[in-house]
């Protein structure tokens, strides 16, 4: 079963609690999803680091039930 | 993933300095984050290799622990993982994948 956007952004809010995330629904059908998220954690932390922050926050969902989702990390200038 | 499976992730990635894990083939691939991956190396012009996931379940499990990542496609270059098909478009519009394969064995052979 697909999973809502708001799902997923609170998923990764509850790991990362400065994150400001914001989720794209690429195709409208709940199940494929573009998430942009900005951290302070992310500073310095490689890029590999950042998304499997994100991953982790998603606690085994991503390539499971979250089959697509683009992902993009950034920390605030 | 067995022991069997991690060797032969091993020796895959030391004996391909640029390496793609995907779905499908260049030709025909089978996902669109792995055609992404695929159109982002062609538009570099570097050599690669690649290994179908769909062919091998072993492979298609255990790259996911081995890299502690968990989709398809996965880069990896001179045996170090360099990440997924969002991070290669990254690093391509920030000019560093480039800097990554001007330092391949192969571009130092060549």
């Amino acid at each position: 079963m697909p999973m809502a956007a708001e799902d997923i952004e609170a998923m990764i809010v509850a790991a990362i609690p400065d994150a400001s995330v914001e989720i794209t629904d690429l195709a409208g059908d709940g199940d494929h999803y573009a998430a942009r998220v900005v951290s302070a954690s992310f500073r310095g932390m490689p890029r590999v680091k950042q998304h499997q922050a994100v991953y982790a926050a998603l606690g085994g969902r991503m390539g499971g039930v979250l089959h697509a989702l683009q992902l993009t990390t950034v920390a605030p200038d | 993933m067995t022991d069997d499976t991690r060797a032969r992730i091993d020796e895959l990635v030391k004996a391909n300095p640029v390496l793609l894990f995907m779905k499908g083939t260049p030709l025909f691939p089978q996902c669109g984050f792995s055609s992404r991956a695929i159109a982002i190396l062609d538009h570099i012009g570097v050599d690669y290799e690649t290994v179908d996931v769909l062919q091998d379940q072993g492979i298609r499990q255990g790259i996911k622990d081995y890299s502690d990542w968990p989709t398809i496609p996965q880069l990896y270059v001179n045996g170090e993982f360099v990440g997924g098909s969002d991070i290669m478009m990254e690093m391509y519009e920030a000019g560093e994948l480039h800097a990554l394969f001007g330092g391949t064995d192969q571009a130092a052979a060549g």
